[in-house]
């Protein structure tokens, strides 16, 4: 029982991370259909500008943790909006596919571009102060943990805050239903889906540090399979969905903790495939997905 | 009882809360022209899809010449005889017009994926006698001048035209037309009346039209029923239609 | 190639046979060049059957280029040793044709497990769910101990040769034209264009997909295993989703549905990254560069020039 409590807790903050990924890829999708194959990268990148910023704050401490924070997430916020601006933007009325290799070419430059001057992994500082508290029963529970779920927790609610009670957030909601009607109505696409990028982008930074607080070695490729994972969480909670991208992510967190711990942990990798597999046949639409069906 | 070619009995389909279409009966004989009206809304569409296999009925059952189709996908009643045109029309836009023709050939073919590798003579025989099909066919419809152009450049009445050409490509029986007229000028009209009524004569089948202009319905149908919220209101000559007060409401409202 | 199919098909053969006696007279690297070139050939006119001309977008080409490697792998490295021991000459070419085929049949079969339930699936679930696909093998591969684990297979006889590669490249353009170039095989094409209205005209789609898929993965097989042959070892990681991307990217860049250009894409893209190995730093950079301007500027394809005609004509 302890022991399956701990892992519900281990797993929640590996979802938790999961899920701040699975945002991006979600709003992303909700108002272009397409799968943004850089923002992998731009969470990598998150990572790489928190270990660039905690060399101006002290580390270990509230105040340095949530500036580096506050400043990568800045910075990959207009990362994004500039991969936006210059490699998708053009491409808006072209084929989904051409956009989809366009993105993977972002992708892959963000990686390569790294992997010049860094051939080694990096080791990530300690941002914030770390403590393990020993709950009764024998739980641990790490500080660690209790950032990456606050946070995460904090962010998802600060997000549908956004999308559902501020202008722009209707916005958002107004381009996703349908682009040429919202142009109609005079909102501007552009800075809609630019706000959009930056956002995800922002989000994924913070999951960038929040993963390399977890496991400190970073290296231009981290983003890859927590990228592919969290494409899946979003897809699994039903694409373009807010909330099921969170529970998505958390459920993918969990599940792959719990085969960690099993004797099966070396199939870990393929849960997340398997699972979606699974979605895909039985619900196609994902967990909150609303199914819609071709008029003829 | 045999002389019905298309039978639906006791259709309903419901969805979710909603009844589109309740308790059908409709019957067409062979080579005979019917067309299907009624308001925006009143379930024409639905029984179209219906018949078509899009949807299956939640009751009732739909036959075609003895066998029920009810539960087959739409490739397999198109197998039976069944051909349709879209309201919105969905040609192949990026294979040529000869080709958007001769992809419905397709049903008919003996030869598969092996002969196409083998591509004895067998093979080349049934390629040759395929092309002169296609080739009178879309002489028979002044298409053949447009052979090599892909089908998304033709004019629209063209496109039209190509879309019943590829139907009749099946060897239907039956033709099923989703609004032909929608978007057409008088001129053009006149000319599609001209051409369902051709298309009818010359391949002996029977048409199924469904369709919102009166004048069309009218000018053309041998029989006509009306449906208004899933239900058939009245059903007979276009004279009996005309003047059905039942119909008169359904459209004019009181 | 329309016209005269199978003269073009014994002509092109006897080529191959002819060039492959060149084979010991070419400088090792430059012929090492040419087999990759050959086997990209395979994979990249194969997966346009599937992205091209049936417009479905598998992400997950190298998974079974990943089950051919290994079936034929292990046939000749732990099967031929017992069924036929001592096998010098002929014997070991027939031994692997043998492997190619055995590799080639089951990447086939996944094709089916594999199509058959993703096959509802459209646009870019299914490439999500390919590629999925793809990684679930890679664990599994990872997972066997007799297949070597996480560190692969090494050892392997180093059979693949000109003539096998020109053989098997001949080969799968020739099965990809001659099925598109079919009336049964519009269907493909119909299927591309309106999934609705080809089921409306007789079209069983899901039929053709599975068809696509399986032709396609059975041609993967078979690339994968002329390439475990040809570099002798064979891992996981070899076949990781970045290959898919690589088979993928050739694919457009030739010109969906368009078997010329996807063939000199595949050649240019494979002389790519040798002709940058002067800057090997930076190649890979200049890849992904390269690959996102064309696609901003031609995103067409690279050799797409006809635009208001079919791309395939009629006969």
């Amino acid at each position: 029982m302890i022991e399956f409590l701990q892992q519900i807790i281990n797993g929640v903050g590996l979802g938790a991370i999961y899920a701040l990924i699975a945002l991006g890829y979600t709003m992303v999708y909700g108002v272009l259909r397409f799968i943004n194959f850089a923002h992998s990268d731009v969470f990598m990148v998150g990572a790489f500008s928190g270990y660039l910023f905690s060399r101006f704050f002290q580390i270990e401490s509230i105040f340095g943790g949530v500036m580096v924070m506050i400043l990568s997430m800045g910075l990959c916020a207009l990362l994004g909006m500039t991969i936006e601006r210059l490699a998708y933007r053009p491409l808006r009325n072209s084929s989904k596919l051409n956009v989809l290799i366009t993105a993977i070419g972002v992708s892959l430059f963000l990686e390569y571009s790294f992997q010049i001057k860094l051939t080694k992994p990096l080791l990530f500082p300690a941002l914030f102060p770390v403590k393990s508290f020993l709950l009764p029963g024998g739980i641990i529970l790490s500080s660690t943990q209790i950032l990456v779920i606050g946070m995460t927790l904090f962010l998802i609610v600060l997000l549908q805050y956004i999308v559902l009670y501020t202008k722009i957030g209707t916005a958002m909601r107004a381009v996703s239903f349908n682009p040429t009607a919202a142009s109609l109505v005079g909102i501007n696409n552009d800075v809609v889906i630019s706000f959009t990028f930056g956002l995800g982008s922002a989000l994924a930074a913070a999951g960038g540090i929040l993963y390399a607080l977890n496991y400190p070695s970073i290296e231009p490729l981290m983003g890859v399979l927590p990228g592919l994972k969290a494409f899946v969480a979003a897809v699994v909670g039903g694409i373009g969905n807010i909330p099921g991208a969170a529970l998505g992510g958390l459920l993918l967190g969990v599940i792959e903790t719990f085969v960690n711990g099993s004797p099966y942990s070396t199939y870990t990798d393929a849960i997340a495939f398997i699972l979606l597999i699974f979605i895909l046949i039985f619900r196609p639409a994902g967990l909150l997905g609303k199914v819609t069906v071709e008029k003829v | 009882m045999n002389c019905h070619l298309l039978k639906l009995d006791a259709c309903t389909i419901r969805f979710g809360g909603l009844t589109a279409v309740s308790n059908l009966d409709f019957q067409i004989k062979a080579n005979e022209l019917v067309g299907l009206i009624g308001p925006n809304g009143a379930g024409k569409t639905t029984v179209f899809n219906l018949i078509t296999g899009v949807y299956q009925p939640t009751e009732g059952r739909i036959e075609f010449d003895g066998h029920s189709i009810s539960r087959l996908e739409p490739y397999q009643i198109t197998s039976h005889g069944i051909a349709r045109t879209f309201q919105n029309i969905r040609l192949f836009p990026s294979l040529s017009v000869f080709d958007n023709v001769r992809v419905a050939f397709h049903l008919h073919l003996l030869s598969g994926v092996s002969h196409a590798w083998w591509r004895g003579k067998a093979f080349a025989q049934e390629e040759k006698e395929v092309s002169d099909q296609v080739m009178e066919l879309l002489r028979i419809f002044q298409l053949e001048n447009h052979r090599d152009l892909f089908a998304k450049n033709l004019p629209y009445g063209d496109q039209r035209r190509l879309e019943i050409v590829r139907a009749l490509a099946t060897r239907p029986r039956m033709l099923l037309l989703d609004e032909p007229a929608a978007g057409m000028n008088a001129t053009e009209k006149l000319q599609l009346m001209n051409l369902i009524q051709f298309v009818k004569d010359k391949f002996q089948i029977s048409v199924l039209l469904v369709e919102h202009d009166m004048q069309v319905v009218m000018g053309i149908c041998q029989r006509i029923a009306v449906l208004d919220y899933g239900i058939k209101i009245a059903e007979g000559s276009p004279d009996q239609i005309r003047s059905d007060p039942k119909v008169i409401e359904a459209y004019l409202g009181e | 190639m329309q016209h005269r199919p199978k003269t073009f098909l014994i002509g092109a053969l006897a080529c191959a046979l002819g060039t492959s006696f060149l084979a010991p007279y070419l400088n090792p690297y430059y012929l090492d060049v040419i087999l990759t070139v050959g086997i990209n050939i395979v994979l990249a006119v194969s997966l346009n059957l599937v992205n091209g001309y049936t417009g479905q977008f598998s992400l997950g080409h190298a998974g079974f280029m990943a089950i051919g490697a290994y079936a034929s792998a292990a046939f000749t490295l732990f099967a031929a040793p017992a069924i036929f021991p001592n096998a010098n000459g002929w014997v070991t070419q027939a031994v692997f044709f043998l492997a190619l085929l055995l590799g080639g049949g089951i990447a086939a079969a996944a094709g089916i497990v594999v199509g058959a339930p993703s096959l509802r699936l459209k646009g870019d679930y299914l490439a999500i769910v390919t590629l999925g696909f793809g990684e679930i093998i890679r664990v599994l591969l990872r997972n066997v101990d007799s297949l070597g684990g996480a560190l692969g297979l090494n050892g392997i006889p180093f059979y693949t040769n000109l003539f096998w590669v020109a053989v098997w490249a001949i080969l799968t353009i020739y099965v990809v034209l001659a099925l598109v170039h079919s009336t049964f095989g519009r269907g493909f094409l119909a299927v591309r264009d309106d999934e609705v209205a080809a089921e409306a005209m007789g079209i069983n789609t899901t039929r053709y997909k599975i068809i696509a898929f399986v032709v396609s993965a059975f041609f993967a097989g078979i690339a994968g295993g002329l390439y475990g042959h040809l570099k002798s070892s064979i891992d996981p990681k070899g076949f990781d989703f970045m290959r898919s991307i690589e088979i993928v990217v050739m694919v457009i860049l030739g010109g969906m549905a368009n078997t010329r250009g996807v063939i000199l894409a595949a050649i240019l893209l494979t002389l790519l990254p040798e002709v940058l190995r002067p800057v090997a730093e930076y190649r890979m950079v200049i890849y992904s560069l390269l690959l996102i301007i064309l696609m901003l500027t031609r995103p067409q394809g690279l050799f797409s020039f006809r635009s208001n005609r079919p791309s395939v004509r009629t006969p």
